[in-house]
């Protein structure tokens, strides 16, 4: 089953400057439990990508749905799962409050919110975080807690934006691994921005290089990894040929003397 | 208690600025005082005083141009604590009927302010119109105005402490429109974002996100607002005839030339206006600290 489905997508924003062509004929479709990376440089197009199956901004050609809705009744069926950069969390409430939040908002009640709290909680490795308040927690701890949030009201799609670019590498190493983990017990679709090659590779089923000016998909790789990826997987062969194949490609799509 | 103070580095210099201050007090009592001695003596046909004489009486007339701090002390002593609070001659009455007008002024005002504020942030046609008039209201000066609002709610026929109290409104809904406008609109893009993908009513991003977030603008906004609430009682109790209150005894003292009686109502404003601004303060951790703020953010 396609999850999101994208037809020739353009997408141009006015600005002062005149226009900046941020998607231009973007295809592509995300079958029902894919883990599919955006990869590429800054201004290539794959957070506003993300942003657009959110229904955070509009596109200006083409067409896309979501669960074969658009992207604004999708949202108001809450389809999904958003994680941003930053891990967003109120500052004035505890951890699980902070979980409760979409909850409280979709009226879900009392006996059901908890659960659902203790059970992503234990998800992401919180279990006794609860009761904390964010500025108690290290930022890989705040980020699993934006992702248990995201979990909360268990929406079958995963929008994830760069959501361990601010995170130092052995924690970003420790929280792949538990994105993985989380994957395969969910069997969530999972979308995932980021600008690091090694993530994209071991993370996805499916990468899509995107390069700049206009934004524009260069190249989507299968990866033939297995489901099944430990972290020594990032030295085999088979991973080292998938990341050149991302490098050639993020390469080929963008001039560095620009 | 003391030592924390110390080693905080904050008592020392207070007292420093204190001592240097009472000193050029002193000084300038003789130093404003004397010439009336001097006069006094030469109406007399006496030889005009020695220094210490002179020193000694400077600090001890009746009306003087300035009156030393020990007077003014002595005067407050004897308003407050030895006087009835009902009697017309205790400061502390005096005081009450300031201070009620400026809580209910500040009531008002706060109400005020925050209902504009979230007017302007929910409505374009109010967050176009409505702040270039906040901001034109303050540039009338108050004095202009107080006998005004007194005056045509006479003839509505209020009076008493609704006048006086809606004159310290008028002050203090001001900064508490601007802190709120920035408190409402402090949340980030991600926050609102976030609320966005939850589908969430204006009512519950208000709620859930605003409202909390706004909460350090609106007590720095309180701290401002409650001191000029009580400036604005004052100066709605002066130009109007005001028999009773701060206000009225700085007139009245200003008619007769008791400088004492002027000088003691001043430092019982600025002491209530503290205590107000402290109590504001204390508010303002109590509800971060149950916002669960970490401990080092309160002051």
């Amino acid at each position: 089953m396609t999850v999101v489905s994208a037809d020739s997508l353009d997408l141009t924003f006015q600005t002062n400057d005149g226009p900046v062509h941020a998607l231009s004929n973007v295809n592509l479709d995300v079958a029902q439990g894919d883990f599919v990376s955006f990869i590429g440089p800054s201004g290539c197009g794959k957070t506003t990508f993300l942003r657009v199956i959110a229904d955070l901004e509009q596109p200006t050609g083409g067409s896309i749905s979501v669960n074969g809705m658009t992207p604004q009744e999708a949202r108001m069926q809450r389809a999904y799962g958003y994680v941003f950069q930053a891990a967003s969390l109120l500052p004035w409430r505890t951890i699980e409050k902070n979980i409760a939040v979409p909850l409280e908002i979709m009226g879900t009640s009392a006996a059901e919110k908890n659960k659902r709290i203790e059970n992503v909680l234990s998800l992401v490795d919180l279990a006794n975080f609860g009761k904390k308040y964010p500025w108690q927690l290290s930022g890989g701890m705040q980020q699993r807690a934006s992702i248990a949030r995201a979990l909360a009201f268990d929406a079958d799609l995963l929008l994830m934006d760069e959501p361990f670019g601010a995170l130092d590498e052995i924690v970003r190493d420790h929280l792949n691994e538990q994105v993985l983990k989380l994957w395969d017990q969910t069997n969530k679709t999972i979308c995932f921005v980021t600008h690091s090659i090694p993530e994209a590779v071991y993370l996805s089923t499916r990468i899509v290089v995107m390069s700049p000016r206009p934004g524009r998909v260069t190249d989507i790789i299968e990866s033939p990894l297995p489901r099944e990826r430990p972290l020594e997987i990032r030295e085999s062969s088979e991973f080292l040929k998938i990341a050149h194949r991302v490098r050639e490609g993020l390469r080929a799509g963008h001039s560095y003397d620009e | 208690m003391m030592n924390k103070m110390m080693k905080k580095g904050k008592t020392i210099p207070v007292l420093t600025v204190l001592a240097v201050i009472v000193v050029i007090w002193y000084a300038s009592v003789v130093w404003m005082n004397a010439p009336f001695e001097r006069d006094q003596a030469e109406r007399l046909g006496k030889e005009t005083p020695g220094f210490s004489e002179l020193v000694n009486r400077t600090m001890a007339q009746e009306r003087p141009v300035l009156p030393a701090p020990h007077q003014v002390f002595a005067e407050i002593y004897k308003t407050t604590v030895e006087k009835k609070i009902t009697s017309k001659r205790s400061l502390v009455y005096h005081s009450w009927i300031t201070l009620s007008a400026t809580l209910l002024g500040f009531l008002i005002g706060t109400a005020l302010g925050i209902a504009l504020a979230v007017g302007i942030v929910h409505n374009q046609a109010m967050n176009k119109s409505v702040m270039p008039w906040v901001i034109t209201s303050q540039t009338i000066p108050i004095l202009a105005i107080a006998p005004m609002i007194i005056v045509v709610l006479n003839a509505a026929g209020i009076s008493g402490l609704l006048p006086k109290a809606l004159i310290s409104t008028y002050l203090s809904f001001f900064p508490v429109v601007v802190g709120m406008v920035k408190g409402l609109r402090s949340p980030g893009r991600s926050e609102m974002d976030l609320m966005r993908t939850y589908n969430a009513s204006r009512s519950q991003v208000f709620w859930k996100l605003r409202w909390p977030s706004s909460m350090p603008y609106l007590f720095t906004s309180l701290k401002v607002a409650v001191a000029i609430s009580l400036v604005g009682a004052i100066v709605g109790e002066m130009p109007t005839g005001a028999v009773a209150g701060l206000g009225a005894r700085l007139l009245a003292g200003s008619y007769y030339g008791q400088t004492i009686q002027i000088w003691s109502a001043l430092f019982m404003a600025a002491a209530l206006a503290a205590i107000l601004v402290m109590l504001v303060g204390f508010a303002h951790n109590a509800v971060l600290k149950r916002m669960g703020q970490k401990p080092e953010a309160i002051a």
